[in-house]
């Protein structure tokens, strides 16, 4: 079964057609990278898979629930890192972490066992009780990533979650997120329009103009048209301009 | 029914870190009513003369007649405040986090209207302590009889500020929530001056004032404060909480303040 399946995903801001038509899948355990460039419909994109706007046409399943029919299963199955950080500032990293297993409804023990591990697995133990506040961007990054796993979910969506970081942190989020993915099989949607993030094997797919103009494995795809992904990225993208 | 528990309690703990944390906040919050009772009130104390009205027994001066509607003041400024942030950008970070919980939008913004109300109650009580200090004194048992219908003015005005922020575009910032909303429902009320003496200036304006949910709002407490029961005033606030709350959750659509901000 699928991670994720969006299916003729079609979405309008009254006469302006923001998504036009677009499906793909992930597999478990996939790290994928959605490029675009601004106003491509990245952001649409993922409100929608965030149940943020409702879907207009078409379906997304989150390891096989239907967002239209069973969305709290598929919102169950679903950890998200928002573009924006979505952090309170003036609270401690665990108070963060321990609300957001409230808003899933986990007690309190399983909440202290998760909290553990996950500030574990991100080498934040120490930090628990500091002010996320005093937190530099990268570690408030995987503040962010400790608080999307809490609830076990399938499919980790991160959305430009590397915008503001610096190149090192930026580097080192990308790596952390391609570990969690080959470690613990979770099925990961990256979205980005910084090319350097994007590794030969990763699904990769390229929405511009609300369109899916490329879809597949990175190799495949350069091995099928050429060139390097600085070049398919700008030909896909003019050639739809031109069009 | 642990799960909504858990949720419910969660985002109630967030709001008291968030007030426990922001002192700043909660003391400005009183410096408006506070300016009220110990500057307008005590100017105005010797041109309003306030005859016996009920549920008072005797003559009150204007200090003690302006205290339920000052509390009531904290509680509308709040519930607009929050509601407005609901649904605007300031909170959007947040809300994205809430909404995407699983448990029913429903129950997950009924809980939020919620939380914010019982923390505008400790600001309420915060400032009816300083009007004790003060001198104005109702009875110790009226405070307590006062509390569940402090909760229900602060529900009922915090789910009007979603409605109304869902509804109404102008509504994007604080001043047109001010001109629009805040001032009229406070001054077309109860809160300042009783409706006979509305009345007696303009007929109109006392019909605005007698339909006005405020009115009701502060005429509850205002009878709650000195135990009495003012059975319309409960009725008013039981039935218009339902349909604001209903009404506000069938509107809110985060997509819709999108639409209107790309469109």
């Amino acid at each position: 079964m699928n991670a994720l399946d969006a299916r003729a995903i079609s979405f309008a801001y009254g006469a302006r057609q923001a998504l036009r038509d677009v499906s793909f899948s992930l597999a478990p355990g996939r790290f994928a990278a959605l490029l675009g460039p601004n106003g491509a419909g990245k952001s649409t994109l993922i409100a929608l898979l965030t149940r943020l706007y409702d879907l207009q046409g078409g379906d997304i399943h989150v390891g096989g629930h239907s967002l239209r029919e069973a969305p709290r299963e598929a919102l169950r199955q679903l950890g998200v890192v928002f573009q924006q950080s979505t952090l309170d500032l003036d609270l401690s990293v665990e108070q963060n972490l321990r609300y957001h297993a409230a808003l899933h409804g986990l007690s309190r023990r399983e909440t202290g066992l998760r909290v553990e591990a996950e500030l574990e697995r991100q080498t934040l133990g120490e930090r628990r009780r500091e002010k996320v506040r005093e937190l530099n961007g990268g570690h408030r990054r995987r503040v962010e990533i400790a608080r999307a796993l809490l609830h076990q979910p399938r499919l980790l969506l991160l959305d430009e979650a590397s915008v503001g970081l610096d190149p090192a942190s930026r580097l080192a989020l990308n790596q952390h997120v391609r570990t969690l993915c080959r470690e613990q099989g979770l099925s990961v949607l990256w979205t980005t329009h910084l090319l350097d993030e994007v590794q030969a094997d990763d699904a990769l797919m390229i929405l511009h103009q609300g369109r899916l103009v490329a879809s597949g494995q990175l190799d495949t795809l350069l091995h099928e048209q050429g060139g390097d992904l600085g070049g398919l990225f700008a030909r896909l993208t003019r050639a739809e301009v031109a069009a | 029914m642990n799960a909504y528990w858990q949720c419910f309690s969660g985002i109630v703990l967030r709001e008291w870190l968030r007030f426990v944390l922001q002192r700043t906040r909660f003391l400005s919050a009183l410096v408006r009513p506070l300016l009220w009772l110990l500057v307008f009130a005590a100017g105005f104390r010797a041109a309003l003369g306030i005859s016996v009205i009920e549920p008072y027994d005797t003559y009150i001066p204007y200090e003690v007649y302006i205290i339920p509607g000052l509390a009531c003041m904290i509680l509308l400024f709040n519930g607009m405040q929050g509601s407005l942030a609901m649904v605007y950008d300031r909170e959007m970070g947040s809300m994205r986090v809430l909404l995407t919980s699983p448990l029913p939008r429903t129950f997950l913004l009924c809980s939020k209207l919620l939380a914010t109300s019982l923390i505008s109650l400790l600001q309420v009580y915060g400032f009816l302590a300083i009007a004790w200090v003060y001198g104005v004194q109702p009875p110790a048992m009226g405070l307590l009889v006062a509390l569940p219908a402090l909760l229900l003015v602060a529900l009922m005005l915090s789910a009007l500020g979603l409605l109304l922020s869902n509804a109404i575009r102008q509504l994007e910032n604080f001043a047109g929530v001010m001109n629009f909303v805040i001032f009229p429902l406070f001054f077309l009320s109860s809160a300042l001056y009783p409706l006979w003496k509305m009345r007696d200036s303009s007929e109109w304006l006392y019909w605005l004032c007698a339909v006005n949910p405020f009115t009701h709002a502060v005429e509850l407490v205002r009878f709650a404060l000195y135990e009495r029961f003012a059975g319309l005033a409960l009725l008013v606030c039981l039935g218009l909480t339902g349909v604001f709350t209903l009404l506000a959750v069938l509107t809110f659509n985060p997509q819709h303040a999108a639409l209107r901000k790309k469109g």
